[in-house]
């Protein structure tokens, strides 16, 4: 076995990786591609960096292309991003002409690529119009939308509509996310990587390091959240659940850690206001964590005795599945992909007030057998879900699917 | 005598685009889609999916009826289905419809009140492979049971029900050509109810019953003796 596979084994078992090999032994050789607008930042670089060389490990031909534009081409995707989310975004006829000759252009730099390719997978509305040049395509190709776009800005979504409708397939995150479309609409959560500096076991000594620096007493419960401070990750509610919950009695703490708010204005108003509601408690650590502080989050998510992530709307909310990782129970919102993820009693409680939030601290923080118990599900669940390697066989059978036809059963053994 | 072979699979799970938004909309939906893979799918399919399996409600419309609708009543009566005892998806389907049209005539509620979530319907490719492995014996089957992926598990013994003849899992299927003891332990596989369980209580439950009955040359703690 390859040296990454090996170390994925250690995690999920042998048997995970067995049954990727027979998957793709099928594949073995094809040429596959993959194509975002970045190489760097965001959910999708992150998981295609460690996607492409497992792919490869397993004997498939992957490749990662990027496409390059200007700051009007971003401007424009910037806005259709926005708007697939269901921001009223308006284009106008001369972004969309500049975003079909970026795509254009990048069609020809790739073209040697891309039309060798047995499978294509296109990320995001970016490079979502090179598909029109590959009328007598040879291979497969498949658009991965990563946002939620259940309700979107109608006018942008006609628009680009006319470029994804000819795709073979389109894959979304989760059903409420999908757009009706006239190509098989194939779901695949996404997932986290054991191994990453967010996610891999840490020594106690570097643990006790992030404790010390923050000056969090390690002798009194902790809750915590991490996300962007952003009103749709509520930290107001976050604090006003934990004022409740203290008042009980408790001597909690509570850590709300996020990332820079620099090119986000409203980030900034947001964080002021939470800076100002946690002025007079000290018990409140406030933390605005640099992007690459991925270590420093595992580690703040361990030292916690219970994950809040409190949000009014979410995608599908991977800080979930983090925390659940690390065996912590979650207290969530109600919404998105939190409400997938945790079942109440199980692996923790889904709340719809602070008032809720408040209430199920309590509970945990009273009933220290049911948190250990439920920090357990949470880590089993993780591990049979949302790891890197079910995502990686979803992709696999994807690909064996889209390439074999849209039956229901397709047996390999009669040959690919 | 015929070996085992072990064979996996792994699902691809598709949207079909259809969305009910209240309990009215589920039932006109469903009595027009005739797709009998939607209802494997919101019935079986969530053993093999990322998804938590609900602890109190096994299929995906009772689970939708009680989380979404905040219908208990309607909830216990979907809950209680069981899919292996119909003979085709298209029974089951015609079951749920009866179900909620009961329930939409007891009234003292409004059947178009939009649920908190809509109800996606669903259904799956399942992708199948042979993993080469073959198994001689049912003892050398039954050391094996443990070490057997969830896809492996989901095949022989969930799906096969719809694809063998006489309805049943695969490894009952295989000791019924062995000999009376063996046969014995086919029916006891075969009696197994799995509705209420995940794919690896299914796998213990299964690896118990090898062991019991035909002792510890099925302990999967004896080692692999002669797999090919």
């Amino acid at each position: 076995m390859t040296k990454k596979l090996e170390k994925y084994a250690e995690v999920v078992g042998e048997n995970i990786i067995g049954q990727l090999r027979q998957l793709a032994e099928p594949l073995r050789g094809m040429r596959v591609v993959h194509i975002n607008s970045t190489r760097e930042g965001g959910g999708v670089a992150e998981i295609l960096h460690r996607l492409i060389p497992l792919n490869k490990e397993l004997g498939l031909n992957a490749t990662w292309e990027v496409i390059t534009g200007d700051a009007d081409f971003y401007q424009c995707t910037k806005k259709m991003h926005n708007a697939l989310q269901g921001d009223s975004e308006d284009i106008g006829e001369k972004l969309y002409a500049h975003y079909e000759r970026i795509n254009a252009q990048n069609h020809e730099r790739l073209s040697p690529i891309l039309s060798q390719a047995d499978f294509v997978v296109i990320h995001d509305p970016q490079p979502a119009a090179l598909l029109q040049h590959y009328p007598e395509r040879k291979g497969k190709w498949v658009w991965r939308c990563h946002v939620d776009a259940s309700r979107p800005h109608r006018p942008v979504w006609r628009y680009l509509q006319k470029h994804v409708n000819g795709y073979d397939a389109a894959v979304y995150s989760l059903p409420a996310f999908a757009q009706p479309m006239r190509n098989p609409l194939y779901i695949i959560p996404p997932s986290i990587d054991p191994l990453s500096d967010k996610n891999v076991p840490l020594p106690a000594e570097e643990i006790d390091t992030v404790r010390n620096t923050y000056d969090i007493d390690p002798e009194r419960p902790v809750i915590c959240q991490i996300s962007r401070f952003d009103r749709f990750k509520d930290p107001m509610g976050v604090i006003k659940a934990y004022q409740i919950a203290k008042a009980f009695g408790p001597p909690l703490q509570l850590i709300l850690a996020g990332g820079g708010a620099a090119d986000d204005p409203e980030g900034e108003t947001v964080f002021k206001e939470v800076q100002a509601a946690a002025a007079h408690d000290p018990d409140i650590h406030l933390l605005m964590l640099p992007p690459d502080a991925h270590r420093t989050i595992n580690a703040l998510q361990r030292i916690a005795d219970i994950v809040v992530q409190k949000s009014l709307k979410e995608g599908f909310g991977l800080t979930v599945t983090e925390a659940l990782w690390k065996g912590k129970p979650v207290i969530g919102g109600n919404v998105g992909g939190i409400r997938i993820q945790v079942v109440n009693h199980t692996n923790g409680f889904l709340v719809n007030s602070p008032e809720g939030a408040a209430l199920r601290i309590r509970y945990l923080l009273s009933h220290a057998d049911r948190m250990v118990a439920m920090g357990k599900n949470a880590k089993a669940f993780v591990i049979e879900n949302y790891l890197l390697t079910r995502h990686l066989r979803e992709y696999l059978t994807l690909m064996l699917a889209v390439l074999k036809g849209s039956r229901d059963r397709i047996e390999l053994s009669s040959g690919f | 005598m015929e070996s085992f072979k072990i064979i996996d699979c792994a699902l691809s799970v598709i949207a079909t685009g259809e969305k009910a938004y209240n309990l009215r909309d589920l039932h006109d939906r469903l009595q027009r889609v005739d797709d009998q893979s939607i209802m494997f799918f919101h019935f079986w399919d969530g053993l093999l999916r990322p998804d938590f399996i609900d602890p109190e409600y096994q299929n995906d419309f009772a689970s939708w009826a009680y989380h979404d609708l905040h219908d208990r009543r309607l909830a216990e009566q979907l809950s209680i289905l069981n899919p292996s005892k119909f003979s085709t998806m298209r029974e089951l389907r015609e079951r749920v419809i009866q179900i909620l049209e009961d329930h939409m005539d007891e009234g003292g509620f409004d059947s178009r009140i939009d649920a908190e979530n809509p109800f996606f319907l669903m259904r799956s490719q399942i992708v199948i492979f042979d993993t080469q492995k073959r198994l001689e014996t049912p003892e050398e089957l039954g050391r094996f049971i443990p070490h057997m992926s969830l896809g492996s598990v989901f095949y022989h013994f969930i799906d096969a029900c719809r694809r063998t003849r006489s309805g049943h899992n695969d490894f009952s299927e295989w000791l019924w050509t062995w000999n009376e003891h063996h046969s014995q332990l086919g029916n006891a596989i075969a009696s197994m109810d799995p509705y209420f369980k995940s794919l690896l209580e299914i796998r213990e439950q299964l690896s118990g019953l090898f062991t019991k009955y035909l002792g510890p040359a099925a302990d999967p703690d004896n080692k692999l003796e002669s797999t090919k």
